[in-house]
């Protein structure tokens, strides 16, 4: 077992090398300058903005620029972004809380939205409950959450003045007034993303359940005189949820990269905004870091899903 | 404006004969007036009205928390590294520059303890040196006193090339002594008769030198107080987090009687600018919102019954089209639009005048900037005093293609016009906005009319201004025949924004396009009236100089300009905010409060 996730540890190592060099390379390629904003000040003589990308070394070969990264990060040092001349890690940790709260939650109300309802409605096939879960779940997946998001505020915020629509980070209170400003401010944006999740992991759970709930073992199980709740409980559910360990594994490094179109609609400063203020700035290092810790994310819960295969279904050996 | 006349007028001023109001008044009349006319008095030998703004309460504080909107967040706070005026907005709220620009765009006193005149000694009669007299007693946050030598620090530290200041420009030319510990002599190389530029508006902030001092040069980067600013603004730092959040609280210390109002102050940025407009003026979750590129329908229906309003400040902000003089589909030495061709449909004058009938601006008004923006014939629009009323503009298809007919264009088989064999056919390229591609539509529409075939090009904007050589889309390189976009007026005075079209300045692959006349205009005349304003200290004769460079690229129909633009926020209805559209919009920060 030992072995096995250190070999696949192993192998991360190149494909993560891999990665980060088509990431580079893409970024450099890309047109665009962070000091693109000075030009058409014509305050700021074009010099200025020469001197500023020769400074930061921007004017330098991609493969140098390659390496000189490659070498920073593997002193731990991120390099600082050059909008806010900041380093990136710090900004990056001063952005992580709000994602994790935010998305976290949402993928906490999308589970507990999608497997019990997948598992009656897998139960019932075609029944009432079904038809409804189905649909909705159609409806869910089809609205896009810009829509929804938009459509939220206008309800809930400008129609009826309920919540706010600005999210804040630092609420001016203590106590039990804090938690529950929390919430209020985070119900819109994690509804809008919880339901969205929730509408697609529902079919998810549904056809995994059935796949497994027409097998002779669950025939065998209810032959043998279990009750229901226990059949579907310990027998069908057990082995119904590898794929959808799979797909919530694939999804958890999205709760640490933040999702980008909620956070922009809802302004909650997360890793999202983050990412996509930065590509509009140019702010390669940013970019870079960003995406890089995602794509270290997605290895290491790919692995982490494997591993827990493993647990849920002894017959799949680990070497 | 007649020389002696007014001459003379000045003089009434200085005797008490006039009142400087009327002076104005009389200015306006002719077309010159408000900022420069009060930089005229100031070199005639008046001291510049130090103008009395509005300021109601009457204690410091208590006007609660105030909420402002940036939908573009500010991502640093050392107003020497601002790339944008988000940047700058938010250092203005912990950092000050000896004045700022009112809405009239005159100067107004902050850490100075009077605005330099001739009468108070303050100007040289060469132009080329002022003396600044600094405010006694000011402190900065953490309490050390406001000394000349925090300014003689900023000027050397915003013009090493080390430090990597965007402010360079602004500080690189000069050279700033200290007279005494409580003024400071700013000498100019030239006879300099804008004198207004270094420490004063948005790149004037002074630092702390006792915090800076050891990150002059290239440790500026490490310096712990870029993120957590010590000033002497009216309000103290609180926290920040770049691209969302700026707090601060009311600074009990701060200079100004009775200010600020507000106990606290938040930016938040982020988001887009519509649900920023929506959170001020229908929500009312915030009291301002910056920027409000929004199209004036949208907020004409957000208005009705609302919590808010939208506000608007005047300055020289123009959308205009530029002409190429040159040929952007022949290379020359690996360079496209280069200056040894010339542009085979342009280049002829009554083709481009032709084109300039061509821009519906009444249209571009009514279908997208409603309010925000005013139909101009010119390329300067502000100050009013540099403003020329010679010049005039129409929409008229049938006189334009009467034009091209005589100039040899006729209409081809397939409706398009030709001459010897060449079709009229046009590249318009833009940034990727919503306004720009609308105004192309409006114009493509008018060209189809007049037998033009257009094709219309966007670019996003990140490309479009950048400075990147090898990117052929940038504005600068010009591989279009036409293209259109913005030039703000960041200061009340033209040398800048005029001085950009010398035959000197042309864009090329010799400088890597970093000269910024980018349409490749060369008229000696041009460059003639441009160097005899620059050492021109006489104010009159200066402001007709700059006429008559407006008046030549009209002429020359260089640019079709489409819409001067104001500057658009909203604002709750209780809120007061001092706004200009000659500074940034927190410059006057101090002076904001909310009517009880």
């Amino acid at each position: 077992m030992s072995q096995y996730v250190l070999r696949r540890l192993l192998i991360a190592v190149p494909s993560l090398l891999a990665i980060s060099l088509v990431l580079f390379v893409v970024l450099a390629l890309a047109p665009g300058d962070p000091f693109s904003e000075l030009a058409t000040n014509p305050n700021v003589p074009p010099e200025v903005q020469a001197a500023l990308r020769a400074k930061f070394g921007l004017d330098d070969p991609i493969y140098l620029r390659y390496l000189h990264w490659l070498n920073a990060m593997l002193h731990g040092d991120w390099g600082f972004s050059f909008v806010s001349r900041m380093n990136v890690d710090t900004l990056i940790l001063q952005r992580l809380p709000a994602t994790l709260y935010v998305i976290g939650s949402a993928q906490i109300l999308a589970l507990l939205i999608a497997i019990p309802v997948g598992v009656y409605a897998a139960t019932r096939p075609y029944s009432l409950f079904d038809q409804i879960a189905n649909t909705l779940a159609f409806v869910g997946f089809s609205l896009p959450t810009f829509f929804t998001g938009i459509l939220f505020i206008l309800i809930f915020s400008v129609t009826l003045d309920w919540l706010p629509f600005v999210y804040t980070t630092d609420i001016k209170a203590t106590g039990i007034r804090w938690v529950l400003e929390m919430i209020r401010q985070a119900i819109m944006p994690v509804a809008v993303l919880g339901l969205f999740q929730a509408a697609s992991m529902t079919r998810f759970v549904r056809s995994a359940m059935l796949d497994v709930i027409r097998l002779d073992y669950v025939t065998t199980a209810r032959a043998k005189g279990l009750g229901q709740t226990t059949v579907i409980i310990k027998h069908v559910m057990r082995n119904a949820m590898i794929p959808v360990v799979t797909l919530i594994a694939l999804q958890m490094p999205a709760v640490f990269g933040g999702a980008i179109v909620t956070e922009q609609i809802f302004r909650i400063p997360g890793i999202g905004s983050l990412l996509i203020s930065s590509i509009l700035s140019n702010d390669t290092p940013v970019v870079m870091a960003v995406t890089f810790v995602f794509a270290c994310l997605v290895v290491l819960f790919n692995l982490i899903a494997d591993v827990l295969y493993g647990w849920l279904d002894p017959r799949i050996s680990l070497r | 404006m007649l020389d002696k006349e007014l001459r003379s007028m000045i003089g009434q001023v200085k005797d008490g004969q006039m009142d400087r109001r009327a002076f104005i008044k009389r200015l306006a009349a002719v077309g010159l007036t408000a900022p420069l006319a009060n930089q005229l008095l100031a070199l005639g030998g008046v001291a510049m009205a130090q103008s009395p703004a509005v300021y109601k309460p009457t204690k410091r504080g208590g006007g609660g928390p105030l909420k402002v909107l940036w939908w573009q967040g500010a991502t640093l706070l050392n107003p020497h590294f601002a790339t944008g005026t988000k940047d700058q907005d938010g250092s203005r709220i912990f950092y000050e520059p000896l004045a700022s620009w009112d809405a009239d765009g005159n100067l107004n006193p902050i850490l100075a303890a009077e605005i330099p005149s001739v009468a108070n000694g303050g100007l040289a009669a060469d132009a080329k040196s002022v003396v600044w007299k600094i405010k006694p007693g000011v402190k900065w946050h953490d309490g050390k006193p406001l000394t000349a030598d925090d300014f003689v620090f900023t000027w050397q530290y915003a013009s090493d090339p080390a430090t990597a200041a965007v402010t360079i420009s602004t500080y690189g030319d000069i050279t700033v002594e200290k007279v005494s510990d409580l003024s400071i002599r700013i000498l100019f190389k030239t006879p300099t008769p804008f004198w207004a530029n270094a420490f004063v508006g948005a790149y004037g902030c002074v630092l702390p030198k006792h915090l800076f001092a050891d990150y002059k040069g290239s440790k500026s980067r490490e310096a712990p107080n870029n993120l957590a600013p010590v000033g002497t603004g009216p309000y103290k730092f609180v926290e920040f987090k770049p691209g969302d959040v700026v707090r601060g609280e009311l600074n009990p210390d701060y200079h100004m009687p009775n200010r600020p109002h507000f106990d606290t102050i938040e930016m938040k940025g982020g988001g887009d600018a519509v649900s920023a407009a929506r959170a001020v003026i229908q929500t009312g979750e915030f009291d301002f919102a910056w920027n409000m590129q929004v199209e004036d329908d949208v907020l004409l229906r957000l208005e009705k019954g609302g919590k808010g309003k939208t506000v608007y400040a005047t300055g020289g902000d123009i959308e205009f089209i530029a002409i190429n003089f040159t040929d952007p589909n022949v290379e020359i030495d690996g360079e496209r639009s280069s200056m040894k061709t010339k542009h085979p449909i342009l280049s002829d004058p009554n083709v481009r005048k032709a084109l300039a009938l061509l821009v519906d601006r009444d249209s571009v008004k009514k279908a997208i900037y409603g309010r925000a923006g005013r139909t101009t014939a010119n390329y300067l629009n502000g100050p009013e005093k540099f403003v020329s009323k010679n010049t005039s503009w129409e929409f008229n298809i049938e006189k334009a293609s009467k034009m091209l007919d005589d100039a040899g264009w006729k209409v081809g088989a397939d409706g398009i016009r030709e001459k010897d064999g060449k079709k009229f056919k046009l590249l318009y390229q833009t940034s990727t906005n919503g306004p720009r591609q609308k105004t192309q539509a409006i114009v493509k529409q008018a060209c189809q009319k007049a037998g033009i075939d257009v094709e219309l090009k966007s670019v996003v904007a990140s490309v479009f201004f950048s400075s990147d050589v090898a990117n052929p889309d940038t504005y600068p390189k010009f591989y279009a025949d036409i293209e259109e976009f913005q030039i703000p007026m960041t200061q009340p005075d033209p040398a800048l924004h005029m001085r950009r079209y010398i035959s000197a300045n042309v864009a090329t692959k010799e400088n890597k396009w970093q000269g910024q006349n980018f349409p490749r205009y060369v008229n000696k005349e041009y460059d003639d009236a441009i160097a005899a304003a620059e050492t021109e200290t006489d104010p009159v004769k200066r402001a007709a100089l700059y006429i008559k460079c407006n008046d030549l690229l009209w002429q020359d129909t260089v640019f079709i300009p489409v819409m001067h633009r104001l500057l658009v926020d909203a604002s709750s209805n209780s809120l007061r905010p001092a706004l200009s559209g000659w500074a940034n919009r927190t410059d006057n920060i101090q002076d904001w409060y909310r009517e009880a």
